[in-house]
């Protein structure tokens, strides 16, 4: 008990009324908030270019897309010399096909790679270096992915719409597999553990517990790697050319192929001030596509693991 | 007294256990010879037979090899690239051991529930129908299903949220779900591994209360740490140790018997000191 009262007189003694109002001219203060305002100042600096590029495609593309010609833009064909209306139809049936053909290559290859990287063999030579290869190509030129497709494709059948796809599920695989193999990786050993232990053979438990678990990282990783392939323009340069005309088939052969990346390259070169608009536009609906496929990969990436 | 039990275990490097003669029938007869992992010898000459619709609880100390020889009894651990078996485990007069023997039918009988509660990421009524699925069930799966969950005491308490996710439930739910997944599918033998390590003590009590009523459709193997949850529903009791004197750290059974003589009036010394909390 007198310990108590002993304590508490230290105590009165030592911390006599400490002054704890803030001090806005000390050292620490002053340095604290140049520092506050500096990141400020930068962040908004770097977020310059971005909002003026979106911006600057909302209002000269917008002024067509959201006008009274947006069906017009949407579907007509493209303009030619002089002539004034026309749009963007074929473009866009072309790049969403060629994206199609992409997605149907790369993802099943991914996701079988994705597989046998995670489950199947891991450690063993063979994952060691396609994981390494996948990383590397990741970051590939996608202009070699063009010719490497050229080389190989179009030198023999011509230009197509599979020569385009085929370009841009090269450039796909690396995203698909990589992110894949870490959906699969994230499904927890004691799940494996319980398919097995209820019976499962080692297919059965990939089939019915591994990829349904893993499923919305890999639907992540998937529209990701579509929404990075749909805005490619170099790979396409030397596969799908380009066409003023709607895909009439999926013919591998001999079939030049219209994307949007192409016609913005073509028509904002061109002394025609219709067709600029029409760049701009097709810019903005590239844009829009590439944000679709991206908000859908927040969605799945969202949903219960 | 510490230096007289270390002695004692010393002394018990050659030692094997006196086999213990069930008096019911058996469902699983478990020969261990070896157990390795690697080069490393997890577990040695331990004899432990399985009786029929009773529960035979493993305990032991850390590291005595109790979950090794639980899961050898349906095959999980062949799932270890490093594990080799040697000895013999019969199960209704075959080895499972035998080359011929394909370890996945081997698991569709002899159903586990493991340490962490692990439902599948999917409605609650589809973690129980999986087996079913898996073995081509056909009839009526809603009867099942509702079957397994009441078998697991958990039907009150999800019976209007079926579609929801397993992975919603609480951990005591969880281990429940699991249980009824384990036995919607009928299995002959539930091994269970330490179930209510990770649960609350009234979860424990429930998940404990139902162990009992499988006894009675079931049998049941259970690795605990807990001595006390041996004696409330082990029938049988296979009490292993750790045979340190040796390079590793070997596990072997010490003794086995009804688990009323063991934990009352122990054989062996060691036994006597493990019940009693003298050493761990």
């Amino acid at each position: 008990m007198s310990n108590d009262v002993d304590l508490t007189a230290a105590g009165d003694e030592t911390f006599a009324r400490p002054n704890l109002q803030r001090q806005l001219w000390e050292g620490r203060a002053i340095k604290n908030n140049v520092l506050t305002v500096l990141t400020w100042i930068i962040a908004i600096l770097a977020s310059v270019p971005l909002i003026s590029v979106i911006y600057m495609l909302v209002m000269r593309g917008g002024t067509r897309l959201f006008g009274v010609d947006f069906v017009e833009v949407m579907t007509a064909l493209p303009p030619a010399g002089f002539e004034m209306g026309g749009g963007i139809g074929p473009a866009i049936v072309g790049t969403l096909a060629m994206v199609a053909i992409a997605t149907v290559i790369s993802v099943p290859f991914g996701i079988m790679a994705a597989i046998y990287l995670a489950i199947l063999g891991p450690t063993s030579k063979l994952a060691t270096t396609s994981r390494f290869l996948a990383k590397v190509l990741t970051g590939f030129p996608s202009i070699l992915a063009g010719v490497f497709v050229y080389a190989v494709l179009v030198v023999n059948f011509g230009y197509s719409p599979w020569a385009g796809g085929v370009a841009l599920s090269v450039l796909m695989l690396p995203t698909v597999v990589l992110a894949a193999e870490e959906a699969i990786k994230q499904v927890p050993q004691r799940m494996k553990d319980a398919a097995f232990g209820i019976g499962c053979t080692r297919t059965q438990v990939i089939w019915k517990v591994v990829l349904p678990t893993g499923l919305p990282g890999i639907m992540t990783g998937v529209m990701l790697a579509i929404a990075g392939a749909a805005g490619e323009s170099a790979p396409l340069l030397f596969t799908a050319l380009f066409s003023n005309y709607f895909l009439e088939s999926l013919s591998p052969v001999n079939n030049p192929t219209a994307s949007l990346s192409i016609l913005i390259y073509n028509f904002s070169g061109m002394p025609f001030e219709n067709q600029i608009e029409l760049a701009w536009t097709a810019s903005l609906v590239l844009v829009l596509i590439v944000l679709v496929f991206n908000i859908l990969a927040r969605f799945f990436g969202q949903s219960k693991v | 007294m510490n230096a007289v039990a270390a002695s004692d275990v010393a002394q018990t490097s050659e030692f094997i256990a006196e086999p213990y003669q069930p008096e019911g029938p058996t469902v699983i007869d478990c020969d261990v010879k070896k157990i390795f992992y690697g080069d490393f010898l997890a577990v040695r000459d331990s004899v432990v037979p399985v009786e029929k619709h009773k529960i035979t609880a493993f305990i032991g100390p850390s590291g005595c090899g109790k979950s090794t020889v639980l899961r050898s009894l349906n095959r999980m651990n062949d799932l270890i690239p490093v594990f080799r078996f040697e000895g013999n485990v019969i199960y209704h007069g075959q080895d499972i051991y035998a080359s011929n023997v394909d370890p996945v039918v081997v698991r569709r009988y002899i159903g586990m529930v493991f340490q962490q509660p692990n439902p599948f990421s999917m409605s609650i009524y589809d973690n129980v129908a999986f087996g079913l699925k898996l073995n081509k069930f056909r009839g009526d799966y809603d009867e099942k299903v509702q079957t397994a969950l009441e078998r697991a005491a958990l039907w009150k308490e999800v019976k209007d949220k079926l579609k929801n996710s397993g992975l919603s439930l609480s951990g005591g739910q969880q281990q429940r779900l699991c249980i009824a997944r384990a036995i919607a599918t009928e299995p002959d033998v539930l091994l269970m591994d330490e179930p209510c390590s990770a649960l609350d003590p009234i979860a424990t009590r429930q998940v404990e209360e139902l162990m009992l009523e499988l006894r009675e459709r079931f049998t049941v193997g259970l690795v605990t740490h807990n001595m006390q949850q041996a004696t409330r529903v082990g029938d049988t009791t296979a009490f292993f140790s750790v045979d340190i004197s040796k390079s590793g750290r070997t596990g072997y059974l010490v003794e086995m018997g009804p688990t009323r003589q063991v934990f009352d009036d122990p054989k062996e010394d060691l036994t006597k000191e493990y019940v009693r909390g003298e050493f761990s």
